[in-house]
Formats: C-alpha cells, sequence, structure tokens
C-alpha cells in the first residue's frame, strides 16, 4: 500500500485505498446507523442533490465527498437519530455532514501515518443538483459506489500530490 | 450512582443526541442534559451551574474542543468534572494532546454505546 509520501510523486490516489475508503464508510454506517452498505453492481448515476464535503489538510490534502439523493439524506437523519423520516427531516444536513466528517476521519486513521498528518474541516454540505464544484486535487478521485437502503450513494477522495 | 447532569459539547445538533442516547444505552441515569455548539458556549453553560460531566467534540468552529479544555481550568464549577473528548480526530497526538490538558478519555468517533460505557462510567463511580 501506498503511504502519503509515495503519493507526492504520483498523478493518481493509490488503487490500493479503495478498499480502506469503502472500509471506512462501511464502518461509519454499521456502527452510527445500524445498516450495512452493498457494494453498486451495476453503473449509474448518483443523485446528487446533498453533497458533503471535508476537506483534508497536512500531508494528505484534498477532499472528501459523499453524494446521495435528498430521500437517503433524510433517510440516514431518521437513522442516526431513531425517529421517523419526517422528524428527522430538519436534521438532513447536518446528518450527512457528520457522516462524511466520520468517514474522513475513520479513512484517514487508516492510512499508514496519516492519522497524525492530516487535520479535518468542519464539513459543508451542498443541496440542490445543478451545480458544479471543481476541487484544486490534481489527481483523479478515487470513487466507491455503494448501495444505502437499495438507494445508490457515492463517497469519494481527491487528493494533492 | 446518582442522577447525573452532563453537558455535551459538538457542533452537530445530530452528534449531541446520539451522544445523549449512548448514554442512556450505557445506563446511567441522566437528570439534566445541557448542549453547547462550540467550546465557548460550553463555557457559557457552566458559568451558572456546574455539571458532572462533559463530553466534547475537537473540530468545531469559533471555539475547538482542545481549546475548551485549555480554558475550562477558569471556570470556578467545572472545576474536578471529568471531560471525555468524542471525536473524529483519532491521531495519537490528539489524544496525547487531550489527555495532558485535563482530558479523562477520549472516544473515536464511529462510537458504539458499549465504548461510551466503557470509558464514562468509571468516572462517575464518585459522583455523590
Amino acid at each position: 500500500m501506498k503511504t502519503a509520501n509515495e503519493i507526492t510523486a504520483s498523478d493518481k490516489v493509490p488503487e490500493s485505498w479503495m478498499p480502506l475508503l469503502e472500509l471506512a464508510a462501511r464502518e461509519v454506517f454499521e456502527i452510527m446507523l445500524g445498516c450495512k452498505l452493498e457494494v453498486q453492481t451495476a453503473a449509474g448515476p448518483v443523485p446528487g442533490d446533498f453533497t458533503a464535503m471535508v476537506g483534508l489538510a497536512g500531508q494528505l490534502c484534498g477532499l472528501l465527498t459523499l453524494r446521495c439523493s435528498a430521500n437517503s439524506a433524510a433517510l440516514m437523519a431518521s437513522k442516526m437519530l431513531g425517529t421517523d423520516v419526517k422528524e428527522a427531516d430538519p436534521q438532513m444536513w447536518d446528518a450527512v455532514g457528520e457522516i462524511a466528517n466520520m468517514i474522513a476521519g475513520n479513512f484517514k486513521n487508516k492510512l499508514t501515518g496519516m492519522g497524525d498528518r492530516c487535520l479535518l474541516s468542519v464539513p459543508t454540505v451542498i443541496t440542490g443538483s445543478d451545480y458544479s464544484f471543481r476541487s484544486m486535487a490534481d489527481t483523479g478521485p478515487l470513487e466507491v459506489a455503494l448501495v444505502f437502503e437499495g438507494a445508490p450513494i457515492s463517497v469519494a477522495v481527491e487528493v494533492h500530490s | 450512582m446518582k442522577k447525573i447532569r452532563a453537558l455535551i459539547v459538538d457542533d452537530s445538533s445530530v452528534m449531541r443526541k446520539i451522544v445523549e442516547r449512548s448514554i442512556r444505552q450505557a445506563g446511567i441515569d441522566l437528570a439534566e442534559v445541557r448542549e453547547a455548539a462550540n467550546g465557548a458556549e460550553g463555557l457559557g453553560a457552566l458559568k451558572d451551574q456546574g455539571v458532572d460531566l462533559i463530553l466534547c467534540d475537537i473540530n468545531m468552529p469559533v471555539m475547538d474542543g482542545l481549546e475548551f479544555l485549555r480554558q475550562l481550568h477558569t471556570v470556578e464549577n467545572a472545576k474536578g468534572v471529568p471531560v471525555v473528548m468524542i471525536t473524529t480526530e483519532g491521531s495519537e497526538s490528539h489524544v496525547v494532546q487531550a489527555l495532558s490538558i485535563g482530558a479523562r478519555g477520549y472516544i473515536r468517533k464511529p462510537f458504539t454505546p458499549e465504548q461510551v460505557k466503557e470509558h464514562v462510567v468509571p468516572l462517575l463511580e464518585n459522583v455523590k
């Protein structure tokens, strides 16, 4: 597996990080929401109604994003709070941001030697699908396509080399 | 164990609810729960009356959890109150730093109610 030092000489996020990113997401959903994520078998677009972003700074510098539909965001909030979806609705932004934050922290702690050398920003959540954003990261994104309660979600990380 | 007054400091309201639920699931009887969205609010919440337990995030806007810990000793009502950090910042240096400035425990997110019980219950044994 590539370390943080090795990625500085590369123009791509190491593929070996993919299982760590997937595991980081799975653990957060299992522990905090009590549900298992499945791997998306058929490639398809992930609705981008909600995009949560957490910045990575330090030796590992870049961005982690979590994208999902509004329905999925409401369901995530509902599962985290243990309430029905309607009641959890106003907490969607907070819930999706916090999930992204935990995935980012869990992911960086799984990278050898990265825990101490990478800091996280507080999360930012964008709603609506008619937007584009450009990360200053210069590697291609490493994206894991997963299924949460029957709906596609995406977790991706891009880094500055 | 008597009923506990707790202060939960986290910028996520969802996370504050989860922490509260985890404390209850740990079998801790809560008499009162105060919430604060950052360290400055947390210090303010202790101004008039103390608590028996503080659970605090690290990454927060306005005042982060480590600065909150540094300033906590200036609050008369907070003297001797155990503080447990609950955070995504799980690096060794953060743990060492938090423990060196007064935290009594450290829980990494994501966490289970069992972890909350393991770290928090022993700190409350002397609460009268």
